[in-house]
């Protein structure tokens, strides 16, 4: 295996995910906003799928691509009242720009100097068997942990959301 | 870099980055509670993305990046679902989720 992955593969879901991010943030429209970040899942799960993380590429598309995005969507539409609000006026914050455009030229300059350790892949990559076994193995307490996150976040969400019963 | 070089993993960064400035933009500028979250989960997407990328080029036998990945997505699930379920529950007490209505405590 390359230490490497396919350029022009590459090129394009970058181009795909910062497009959709651009487009995200510059659109008025909150409901088109949520189909752009939609966008964005898909093509990074097609960056997973270019790193040989296949099992990663499948949740992303399912937990964000459609959970999330199902979620966001409901949340928008319950909380406008008019169709009009969706479109929101002009706010640039240019304020919050020069910080972010600051932040991020700062870790370009980092990650252009960095030196980093080149790992060999090895001859069998990987599959999502491996992942799997090892996943309820070593990673079995934090797994644990994560479902009981998880669930806790569920009731909360419900508990929240739930209307005017108590 | 040349259009159709293979990509490693400064490339990878380098895409990471952007994406969560892009984020961290959004998050700072937007005035609606939703596309605060949204901006969120993309800041998100992009540390689960830099994760793998190192995993993968770094030392892929051990696939340690994308279980940190996989608990991060856990982590940042169970808040997008909790950071709506907020948002909902203000909208039924004030009727609109503009940020400038929360500002009780504002000094």
């Amino acid at each position: 295996m390359a230490e490497t992955v396919d350029g022009i593969a590459f090129f394009l879901l970058a181009f795909a995910s910062i497009g959709g991010a651009v487009m995200m943030l510059s659109t008025r429209n909150v409901v088109h906003a949520a189909f752009w970040l939609l966008e964005v899942m898909l093509a990074t799960a097609g960056l997973y799928l270019l790193l040989d993380a296949e099992f990663l590429a499948l949740v992303q598309a399912l937990v964000y691509a459609g959970a999330v995005s199902v979620l966001v969507l409901f949340t928008i539409m319950l909380t406008l009242r008019r169709r009009e609000d969706a479109v929101r006026p002009f706010e640039p914050g240019w304020g919050a720009l020069a910080l972010a455009a600051l932040f991020g030229g700062a870790m370009l300059l980092a990650i252009s100097r960095a030196q980093l350790p080149i790992g060999a892949m090895p001859a069998s990559v990987p599959t999502t068997a491996d992942f799997g076994r090892v996943l309820f193995t070593q990673w079995a307490v934090p797994f644990e942990i994560a479902s009981l996150v998880l669930l806790v976040a569920l009731v909360g969400a419900v508990w929240w959301s739930g209307g005017d019963r108590r | 870099m040349t259009f159709g070089a293979p990509a490693g993993a400064t490339q990878f960064m380098a895409l990471s980055a952007v994406l969560f400035s892009l984020g961290l933009y959004g998050a700072l500028s937007r005035k609606n509670a939703v596309m605060v979250l949204m901006s969120l989960e993309l800041m998100a997407n992009a540390v689960n993305l830099n994760l793998v990328a190192l995993s993968r080029f770094t030392d892929p036998a051990a696939m340690t990046g994308q279980y940190f990945a996989v608990f991060s997505m856990v982590v940042s699930a169970a808040e997008i679902g909790l950071g709506l379920a907020l948002v909902l529950a203000i909208y039924r007490q004030k009727k609109t989720i503009e940020l400038e209505a929360m500002e009780e405590l504002k000094g």
